[in-house]
């Protein structure tokens, strides 16, 4: 295998080998969405497809922006953006915990070699209206993935329930590279003159964006576009509102994804104060929920024609 | 005898969910059995992280037949009432029932005979575990897979897979039991270890199926996973000249998180040890899950244990060098904390000292403290004013105390503590010996949360008493104001901690000073503020919202909502109020702390009574004497010792003989007999005993007053027991229910000057002889 298609030689062969091994398993293999979100399960593949009766397998590798993470590019483990890699399969199937292992060993994870365990860790997401059961995975102690039964998402119960996998795809790539600092992993397996980092792609967006994330963001405009996106996502919905049916959920969806990392952003300024940020978590939930409610009212969500 | 094998196998069971579970299914399928008179020898549960497994032992191969007579209606009775009797006892005709005369003479009656032929075993728990596995009381369950669009699909911990029931005699094959739960079908099959055993094991019962588990590479009983896990942990650091830093809860957890555990050592650079120990071991054990070890001087070494679930093909060095690398990852984010701590605030450089810029930090964000009392910030003020007044009466320095209060809670913003709670306290002190407080000042910032539990220390330093002190009772008193009193098993905000806190630091340093007057000015400090805080409301929040360019018209509606949510128009009546009920709230919050000093002096071993009779005799009493925790100990410990001689056994038999008659003789005057109150006559006396006895009543109880107010409880006591002899004299030789009423009068009189004089000390009714 070239090493730039290598699991253990290269972050793409990472990925590429994922890709390929959940294609196998039949889910569709999507794109990023193109929005900024804080993880994966902000996707309307995850979020709103997990809504509903009908079957649904994906995949898809999901930037993630974690305003507060954000460590000026000195941090050799915390990034404010990162990839997941996102596996949403519904209803879970019997087998999910042996597919799971089964990528692991695709990526050159050798489970009698290293010890995989499976540590709970009740997943929630205040701002989706959304929890499950399920554990972290760890990999020798470090934590690989999450691993989530979805019981809950925007205020609705599941039925059925999805299986949710999040690789942590820098995470993985140090592991299987044996490397200790993000910034050095091997992004494209070749050495020498030709060999890029992944400090040579992404070592200064940290820097620019922790300076823009913790001291520069307006959080005048932001408290604006907060408010102008939870505004347009009510406007949306209602519009869309045909009684029975709804007619326009992805729109008025995409506005509470936007509510969402402004918020995150306000946060990571740190302009919310305890008590604030639950108002405000409340009210993206309160979006999230609305979108949730609308999307069962669609063809996507199950609802007959 | 026949037995029975149960094993429950699922998805990895969260650790600190798994010996409450066994403990669980042990007490559900042996009380059915019971309740079905199915009667067993012994019983044991297990866990492990994938499965929960139970073994009965000497169960009856069949339930027991049961014989019940049932009595019915009276030979004659109309027809619908032996109607009903034939359906009741489930009989066809009305031949079928014996008949049989009423022993009491009162006619013949009709008896069914009800026989029911036990059913077999297997039957019964056929019968009885389908409905417990459904109904099966985990803390949080969930849904699963394809049947999870059923509402009435099987909810479980985590997706339960397949279910192993045998049951039968030692000598045969057993039985799989007969049963199956939404499509889970019991079998006699379970699996071993997940990566090292994976295949079917075919069990046929307890006996073998531990050896197959061992043999799969599970070991079935948490106990033994947890020696396994101490004893390889120990030798592990012994082999290399470490101690392991022991942790109880830390041991329980693991071994719920394997099911056959490898003890390894890892490392991690020694850079790393210039973070504050604790803040290295609160990081390892709360993320990695590993022991951390000390080297022979008492420091942290650079060296862990951790435990992980295979035998790994190359010895563990890999899974070793990983978690080393987690480990450091670890370190190197509490390092960047423990190194931003020390950092000034980007907002607030101008603010002072690293603590007093988090303490600026902390005020600015109106972090709330509680809704009803206000912000941290606030609440630090008080403390501040009330660890001022605190200090003189516990020998502190009230500058020092205002200082350690002010910046006690400073920690809170710092990162150490944001990510790991359980170091508050301790990072304030640390942080704040950098910044060159005084050595008191640190001390007080770090023991002002003390005692937490029993087993915590209690601060000894003058200025962190006056701090705890302050800190605890400003907690109470403000819940006490809001009304937010603990009740029943309920103690959200852990009051009942907090009194026991001042109880023990009084106790403990011999402090001496009213609670009552204490607590007093805690209220009008939170009474205040809440003022102060009403008031303020009506200005920040609208000047806020103008400059974030909201409309007038918004601000108003939004001014109407925030007031509402947060209780501020409440706020001046709650001013009002708490100001208007101090004297109740202090006196009702005086009761709860006599509470709980009687709870603390019963749990050492003192009577309750005693405690009781030191109370009732204080109950009268305005004073602050009341609310000196630390008078009303030493009180209760002279009369213990008291009690304990034998002047005091005899005198309180004389007090109880006396306090009977009185009671009786009262309970015939109409009026309770007031008369008996009047001092007595001593014209009136007529033998000698009676004159000695009140002499002596008048002198043992100016002598009792006097000891009582210079606090010399032995004193007190001592001057009582001159008592005994008199009294003994006085009830030989003198009969108080004297023929002469005005002579019987004047000897009740006496008696009761006794049941004053003693009750100067003590409320001896309370004490049964």
């Amino acid at each position: 295998m070239s090493p730039s298609l290598d699991p253990t030689r290269s972050f793409q062969g990472l990925i590429l080998t994922l890709q390929r091994f959940w294609a196998e398993k039949g889910c569709v293999i999507l794109q990023p969405y193109d929005m900024e979100v804080g993880a994966g399960t902000f996707h309307p593949a995850t979020t709103l497809r997990s809504l509903g009766p009908k079957p649904w397998r994906a995949a898809y590798v999901q930037p993630s922006r974690r305003p507060k993470d954000g460590r000026y590019g000195e941090n050799p483990n915390r990034l404010q953006h990162y990839y997941q890699y996102q596996v949403i399969l519904k209803p879970s199937p019997p087998d999910l915990q042996e597919l799971y292992l089964a990528s692991l060993k695709a990526i050159g994870v050798d489970a009698a070699l290293h010890d995989i365990r499976f540590v709970e860790d009740d997943w929630e997401s205040p701002t989706l209206g959304a929890w499950g059961l399920g554990w972290e995975c760890w990999c020798d102690g470090m934590e690989v993935s999450q691993f989530t039964y979805f019981q809950q998402v925007a205020g609705v119960e599941c039925a059925p329930v999805s299986g949710e996998l999040t690789y942590g795809l820098e995470r993985l790539a140090m592991y299987v590279q044996g490397v200790e600092n993000v910034y050095d992993l091997n992004f494209n397996g070749l050495e020498g003159a030709e060999k890029i980092t992944y400090g040579d792609v992404f070592k200064q967006a940290e820097q620019e964006y922790s300076r823009h994330n913790f001291e520069h963001a307006d959080t005048a405009l932001l408290f604006q576009h907060f408010k102008d996106a939870e505004a347009e996502c009510k406007a949306l919905l209602e519009k869309g509102d045909r009684g029975e049916r709804h007619d326009m959920v992805l729109p008025a969806y995409d506005q509470c994804i936007k509510a969402s990392h402004r918020f995150n952003l306000l946060d990571a300024r740190g302009v919310i104060s305890v008590t604030e940020r639950q108002s405000y978590i409340l009210r993206v939930r309160e979006l999230a929920k609305a979108c949730g409610a609308a999307w069962l009212k669609t063809e996507g969500g199950g609802a007959s024609a | 005898m026949p037995e029975l094998l149960l094993e429950l196998f699922s998805e990895e069971i969260p650790a600190r969910m798994q010996a409450q579970a066994a403990a669980d299914l042990k007490k559900l399928v042996t009380d059915a059995l019971v309740a079905r008179g199915v009667l067993y020898e012994g019983a044991a549960a297990f866990a492990t992280p994938r499965r929960l497994a139970l073994h009965i032992a000497g169960l009856p191969a069949r339930q027991p037949d049961t014989r019940e007579e049932r009595k019915g209606p009276r030979v004659g009775s109309p027809e619908q009432a032996l109607q009903g009797f034939l359906k009741s006892a489930g009989l066809a005709s009305i031949d079928q029932a014996k008949i049989e005369k009423d022993p009491k003479g009162k006619g013949e009656f009709y008896i069914a005979i009800i026989e029911r032929a036990g059913r077999p075993t297997l039957d019964v728990l056929a019968e009885i575990l389908p409905p417990i596995i459904k109904s099966f009381p985990w803390p949080k369950s969930m849904r699963w897979g394809a049947a999870s669009t059923r509402s009435d699909s099987l909810r479980w911990v985590r997706p339960l897979h397949s279910i192993l029931a045998t049951f039968g005699p030692e000598t045969e094959a057993p039985e799989v039991v007969p049963f199956e739960v939404d499509g889970i079908v019991a079998g006699k099959t379970t699996r071993g270890h997940r990566f090292m055993a994976p295949g079917e094991i075919s069990v046929r019962r307890f006996d073998d199926y531990v050896p197959a588990l061992e043999k799969a590479k599970v070991v079935l009983d948490p106990a033994r996973r947890r020696d396994i896990i101490l004893h390889d942990a120990r030798d592990l650091a012994f082999a290399s000249g470490l101690e392991l830093v022991e942790d109880e809860g830390l041991f329980d957890e693991v071994a719920g998180l394997v099911e056959w555990p490898v003890a390894l050592m890892g490392e991690f650079d020694e850079a790393f040890l210039d973070i504050p120990a604790e803040v290295i071991r609160a990081t390892i054990r709360a993320n990695q899950k590993c022991f951390v070890l000390r080297k022979p001087d008492g420091k942290l070494a650079n060296k862990f244990i951790l435990v992980s679930n295979i035998l790994a093909t190359d010895g563990g060095k890999a899974i070793a060098a990983g978690n080393g690398r987690v480990v450091r990852a670890r370190l190197s984010d509490a390092l960047y904390f423990w190194q931003t701590d020390q950092k000034p605030l980007p907002d607030f450089a101008d603010k002072g000292s690293l603590l007093d810029q988090r303490m600026a930090k902390l005020r600015a964000l109106n972090i709330v403290f509680h809704e009803k009392l206000g912000t941290q910030g606030e609440r630090v003020d008080r403390i501040k004013a009330l660890a001022r007044e605190l200090a003189p009466l516990v020998g502190a320095n009230a500058d020092d105390a205002a200082r350690a209060a002010e910046l006690c809670k400073a920690d809170l913003m710092t990162e150490v503590v944001g990510e790991f709670p359980e170091t508050q306290g301790l990072m304030g002190r640390r942080y704040a010996e950098l910044q060159g407080e005084k050595h008191d000042v640190c001390v007080a910032i770090e023991d002002h949360y003390k005692p937490q539990g029993p087993s915590d220390r209690i601060p000894t330093n003058p200025v962190a008493i006056a701090v705890a002190l302050a800190d605890k009772i400003d907690t109470l008193v403000g819940f006490w104001a809001i009304d937010e009193k603990p009740t029943g098993s309920k103690d959200p905000y852990a009051l009942r901690r907090a009194a026991l806190g001042v109880i023990r630091i009084i106790r403990a340093n011999n402090v001496r000073f009213s609670l009552l007057s204490v607590s007093a000015k805690s209220i009008a400090l939170i009474t205040v503020a809440t003022y102060l805080r009403w008031v303020k409301s009506k200005i920040n929040q609208e000047e806020l919202l103008e400059k974030l360019g909201v409309s007038k018209a918004t601000i108003d509606v939004v001014h109407n909502e925030i007031s509402e949510s947060l209780g501020h128009n409440r706020g001046q009546q709650l001013a009002e109020e708490t100001g208007g009920r101090a004297y109740e709230i202090c006196s009702d919050l005086m009761g709860f702390f006599a509470e709980r000093l009687k709870v603390q002096l019963r749990q050492e071993g003192t009577a309750h009574e005693h405690v009781d009779a030191v109370f009732a005799q204080l109950q009268d009493q305005s004073s602050p004497a009341r609310s000196d925790l630390l008078m009303i100990t030493r009180r209760v410990e002279a009369l213990g010792q008291f009690l304990d001689t034998d002047d005091g056994k005899n005198l309180l038999a004389g007090y109880k003989r006396a306090a009977n008659i009185l009671r009786a003789e009262e309970k015939k005057e109409k009026d309770g007999g007031k008369a008996f109150l009047e001092p007595h006559a001593p014209s009136l006396r007529s033998e000698p005993e009676e004159s000695r006895l009140a002499l002596e009543i008048e002198r043992a109880a100016k002598n009792a007053k006097k000891h009582v107010a210079d606090e010399d409880f032995e004193g007190a006591m001592r001057a009582l027991s001159h008592l005994r002899e008199p009294v003994d004299q006085f009830f030989v030789a003198v009969t108080v229910n004297d023929a002469d009423p005005a002579r019987r009068l004047n000897r009740l009189r006496i008696l009761n000057e006794l049941r004053a004089a003693m009750h100067v000390v003590a409320d001896f009714s309370k004490i049964a002889g």
